[in-house]
């Protein structure tokens, strides 16, 4: 197998590293004899799948369905196969994914190693509540199997473990029954961030999905206005006549050609689209028939929508503080925010549920925050540190799968049971052949 | 979209053209035997087809360079299958120039798989095709064939023998209802091209393997793929020896 020496980036664009990629064709060829961290889409967002100078295995074509049981919705596949091509084969079937993220361009194993999250993750739990095994390819190449009951430690270390415990190969999951390909959506206004938790928090009327958009420079007596939005699978006699279930068509999917000039997302910019967007989208109030496409993925019909940001890119920042202590903390992180004029352009706002188990997993009882920022001017990183101090007070954490800059002593106060996951580590990977940029940079593993 | 499924073996099915061939052959809903040395990637790549394409995909081992086990194996296939419509010849070796110099057992397996076994196997499924009138046989060769060069001559002189070969057959068989395409390959984005210098215009397996398709279903005889690889290969063909001999290819 031949090495390719490329500059490779998360989705954020930054930061760039030159890595040698490898990409096999098939499992057998994962396994590296020398150090290395696997790959699969590139969408986390900063370092978690770059090796600067080291190996990246791109898992992309090592892909395959192994076994889909049409009645009970259990699916096999290699870890390499896409959200995306699990919807193409099982949706027509009447099968979805139990837990998605933002985007379908995803990894199986990269859902794993950061065990994503949902808009449903108030009742669902993370990717990993619904996996009920894996393979692990580990440091001496031997492959374990792991599961709440085998190897359960190694499960709990791999779930959220950014690729460190070894090469996640084969995934079992199940995946969730669905009527049609469609959802029946709703929004609320949230006039301010009081009104915004307690329509997150409200149970009467928080559906299978809820998430909140979030204006992030409104100011003053408009700090966080949001538009809440709810959703739920469509049942098929819902859909109008003439609508067949599961046929959404083809989307339309365009393509950013090239990169934004760094000047266009600003804050007069960003706050009229906000302005113009919590107006149209709250007037949503009734219930209304979308497509699970347009429902979870609204940004994967534009390739290449990272390009907005310039060429120096950008960084997102998504945290998560526990119940008690959310309200407050994320009122102050926003009135930082706003104060800075930092514009994001995609703010979201969201309740979770109870832990997964994962021993690095982010998810946590609580509500997460999650802001694109673009990288530019010298104080974003200290806007950052100081919001890191916010969070680490309020008891949370920020999401590594989105990092690209968190220091070492803010990384060991948000994950207080990393010292659990470095004695699997060092049991099952002494010599620390799963290496990345950012285990480096974390001090995850022992230099 | 053909009138009824075809049975379809795909030998060196592992590789990535024969998995993007396998595919295109799967969405039109063709019944596959894919056959190969890697049983347990076999295994696997079967689970995937019939996964994705809801057919029906057999599997077994077979070693193309071992031309003494073919005659068992192709009436093996023809008994799981319940018949063969189509052959897909995908196996190929390819060492590097340098290392197959320094080491002749290197040439030796390289015209053995490419070529030797390559024949062997197809002769037998030649007379198979022959007596039933109808059907198809797909060679893949390459454009390192239609000229020798001095970067890999080993390599493109045994996938030479295969093109001659290849139109011999087709010769041979086209008063029997019998289809032989030769697929001559440029570069195509597989572990053989991967972080190789040089590579330009790459095609997508997936492509190349809609394009092989398509392609039986045109009753071609030759095909460059991509396209242009045809005035590329027209080009380098025609550049008079004393010439030729002097350039760094």
């Amino acid at each position: 197998m031949a090495s390719a020496r490329k500059q490779l980036s998360g989705w954020g664009r930054y930061p760039v590293q030159e890595c040698i990629t490898w990409r096999p064709e098939k499992a057998s060829g994962l396994y590296l004899a020398t150090p290395m961290i696997s790959r699969g889409q590139g969408r986390s967002y900063g370092d978690a799948a770059l090796n600067e100078n080291g190996n990246v295995v791109l898992t992309e074509r090592v892909n395959r369905f192994l076994q889909f049981d049409h009645e009970t919705g259990k699916l096999r596949a290699e870890a390499g196969v896409t959200l995306a091509e699990i919807i193409d084969v099982c949706l027509p079937k009447g099968w979805f994914l139990p837990v998605t993220p933002g985007t379908k361009f995803v990894s199986l194993g990269g859902c794993i190693a950061a065990d994503v999250h949902g808009k449903n993750h108030h009742r669902d739990g993370a990717f990993s509540s619904a996996v009920e095994s894996f393979s692990l390819i580990i440091a001496d190449g031997s492959v374990l199997n792991c599961s709440r009951s085998e190897n359960s430690d190694v499960f709990r270390a791999t779930i959220g473990g950014m690729g460190l415990t070894g090469v996640i190969r084969d995934v079992s999951f199940n995946l969730r029954p669905v009527e049609s390909a469609h959802v029946m959506a709703q929004h609320q206004q949230a006039a301010d961030l009081e009104q915004a938790f307690a329509l997150l928090a409200d149970d009467a009327t928080v559906n299978d999905y809820t998430v909140a958009w979030i204006d992030c420079l409104a100011r003053g007596r408009h700090l966080g206005r949001s538009v809440v939005m709810h959703g739920r699978h469509a049942a098929s006699d819902e859909l109008p006549a003439g609508k067949s279930p599961f046929d959404i068509g083809a989307r339309k999917s365009r393509s950013l050609p090239m990169d934004f000039p760094s000047f266009a997302l600003n804050s007069v910019s960003v706050s009229l689209f906000n302005a113009v967007y919590y107006r149209r989208e709250g007037r949503k109030q009734k219930p209304f028939v979308t497509d699970i496409d347009r429902y979870f993925y609204p940004l994967d019909s534009i390739h290449h929508w990272n390009r907005l940001y310039g060429k120096r890119g950008f960084v997102q920042y998504q945290c998560v503080l526990p119940t008690d202590t959310a309200f407050e903390g994320i009122e102050h992180i926003l009135e930082q925010l706003s104060a800075s004029r930092r514009a994001s352009f995609l703010a979201v706002l969201k309740r979770l549920g109870p832990e997964s188990g994962g021993l690095l997993s982010f998810p946590m009882a609580g509500y997460t925050l999650a802001l694109d920022l673009p990288v530019r001017g010298k104080d974003l990183f200290a806007l950052l540190d100081r919001l890191d101090e916010i969070v680490i007070k309020a008891g949370g954490r920020v999401y590594l799968a989105k990092d690209a800059r968190l220091g070492r002593d803010s990384f060991e106060a948000m994950y207080p049971r990393v010292s659990e996951w470095r004695a699997v580590k060092q049991r099952i990977d002494p010599d620390n052949h799963f290496d990345s940029s950012m285990a480096r940079r974390l001090g995850l593993i022992n230099a | 979209m053909s009138s009824e499924p075809k049975k379809i073996l795909i030998l060196g099915a592992t590789s990535a053209m024969a998995r993007g061939t396998a595919a295109a052959f799967a969405t039109r809903g063709d019944s596959l035997y894919l056959a190969g040395r890697d049983v347990a990637e076999l295994d696997r790549l079967a689970s995937d087809l019939s996964v994705r394409y809801s057919v029906t995909v057999h599997h077994g081992e077979v070693d193309i360079a071992d031309c003494d086990s073919h005659a068992a194996f192709v009436s093996r296939v023809t008994s799981e299958l319940g018949g063969i419509d189509g052959v897909v010849l995908a196996a190929g070796y390819m060492a590097d120039q340098a290392d197959a110099a320094a080491d002749f057992a290197l040439v030796e397996k390289m015209v053995a798989v490419n070529y030797l076994g390559a024949m062997s196997v197809l002769d037998q499924c030649a007379n198979l095709l022959a007596t039933a009138g109808a059907g198809f046989i797909v060679g893949i060769s390459s454009v390192a064939g239609d000229r020798g060069r001095q970067s890999n001559y080993y390599y493109g002189s045994a996938k030479a023998g295969l093109t001659a070969y290849l139109s011999g057959l087709r010769n041979r068989l086209s008063g029997q209802g019998v289809q032989v395409l030769t697929v001559k390959p440029g570069f195509v984005d597989t572990a053989m091209t991967y972080g190789l210098e040089g590579m330009f215009l790459v095609a997508s397996p997936e492509d190349v393997g809609r394009q092989i398709v398509r392609a039986v279903e045109k009753r071609r005889n030759t095909v460059y793929l991509p396209w242009f690889w045809r005035y590329i290969m027209l080009i380098i063909r025609h550049i008079p020896e004393f010439l030729f001999k002097r350039l760094k290819l």
